[in-house]
């Protein structure tokens, strides 16, 4: 069994495969990340049974919190399954924060939190704004201290899908991507590393300021969000709002009474980054 | 004598729930179950004015009208229908005189 371990924010993993492919590949794209000697989570890449270890290789994720019925990917496509397995386990596990399913960046120690369904290009915007003067904090899951209400980056690799993939490699012409893996359960995907200062700060909170609802392909529009349906949205986004009982509760309402939301259209990146600014100068 | 008269209601003691108004919604998170349940007006209301004792639906309508303005005797029904709904989320319990 090959092993690879990484830091990313507060969380550490341990991901073990059989094959040593998709573990050299996430070692590379997260070659600047921290190694931890005692993992949170540990993750297991097998195959679905020993000749499709050789034959048509298939993989499996096995670890501390699965879904029975994830379906296998083929090892093509492991390094998606290690991210998914992952993902997984933070959605599953995490109870050291609230856990939001929402991208965020950071200015001035004050966090821009986005969340919505997916294809609304909330991770496609972190990725963008975290090129151009905004540091990255997360493209999947904001993490919220149960004590300070702070933001806590989760900047794992940017999980780029179908059209965002060539508008991340026109945007970051020196990033770091991984490779392209086409026709995956979710579309084309390819991996990009997170800016140099979004990884060298993982460990920084900020305090959130501005929460936005985007909606990709509608003409620009901002909607004031009450904090009523704020707090029945974030709800939905959380995966462990129910598990931290009293503590979830606490922080939520504090999120909802303190940080003001919005709900914007838009139709491409240009659009949507001039009402970011325009927001932020505003609200935040 | 309808069911109505000889019921009474007792609210869930208030060191038992965690109460946040937001703009035209209130949360009410309950300890003992962990949910979080989300009211609209008069619900909060009715919690508040009950208090610690148990209440006929009659009682708790003379309480609310006295704070608020409105006819008591008019608003029985309302506050009846609101009572089992909150009775139904267990956030009123219900006792028979």
């Amino acid at each position: 069994m090959h092993e690879f371990r990484v830091q990313v924010g507060p969380a550490a993993f341990r991901i073990g495969s059989q094959w040593k492919r998709p573990l050299d590949q996430l070692a590379e794209l997260y070659r600047d990340y921290p190694v931890p000697t005692v993992p949170d989570y540990s993750v297991r890449l097998e195959s679905v049974s020993l000749l499709r270890r050789f034959i048509r290789p298939s993989v499996a994720i096995h670890g501390d919190y699965m879904l029975p019925d994830a379906a296998p990917l083929p090892l093509a496509q492991g390094l998606l399954a290690a991210e998914m397995a992952m993902n997984l386990q933070m959605a599953l596990g995490w109870r050291r924060h609230l856990l939001l399913h929402a991208s965020a960046v950071e200015k001035d120690g004050r966090a821009l939190i986005m969340t919505g369904q997916s294809g609304s290009g909330k991770s496609t915007l972190a990725a963008m704004l975290g090129h151009r003067g905004w540091r990255f904090m997360g493209d999947e899951f904001v993490l919220i201290d149960l004590d300070k209400g702070d933001a806590v980056p989760f900047p794992r690799l940017i999980s780029l899908k179908n059209e965002a993939i060539g508008a991340m490699m026109a945007t970051a012409l020196d990033g770091r991507f991984g490779p392209l893996m086409e026709a995956t359960p979710k579309g084309d995907i390819r991996h990009l590393v997170p800016p140099a200062d979004a990884i060298a700060a993982m460990a920084q909170p900020a305090r959130p300021a501005l929460l936005l609802f985007p909606s990709f392909g509608f003409e620009a529009t901002v909607r004031e969000v009450a904090p009523s349906e704020v707090f029945m949205r974030l709800t939905q986004a959380s995966t462990n709002y129910v598990a931290l009982g009293e503590k979830g509760f606490s922080t939520l309402t504090r999120f909802v009474q303190t940080v003001p939301a919005r709900a914007i259209d838009y139709r491409d990146g240009i659009e949507a980054e001039a009402l970011v600014n325009q927001l932020w100068a505003e609200c935040a | 004598m309808t069911a109505s008269q000889t019921t009474k209601y007792k609210a869930e003691p208030a060191d038992q729930i965690l109460v946040t108004p937001l703009d035209s919604l209130t949360l009410v998170y309950q300890r003992r179950s962990g949910i979080t349940h989300i009211v609209a007006e008069p619900a909060p209301e009715i919690l508040e004015a009950m208090g610690a004792d148990a209440l006929s639906v009659e009682e708790v309508a003379q309480r609310l009208a006295a704070q608020f303005d409105f006819d008591g005797t008019q608003a029985t029904d309302i506050i009846y229908a609101r009572l089992n709904e909150l009775a139904d989320l267990g956030l009123v319990e219900r006792t028979h005189a």
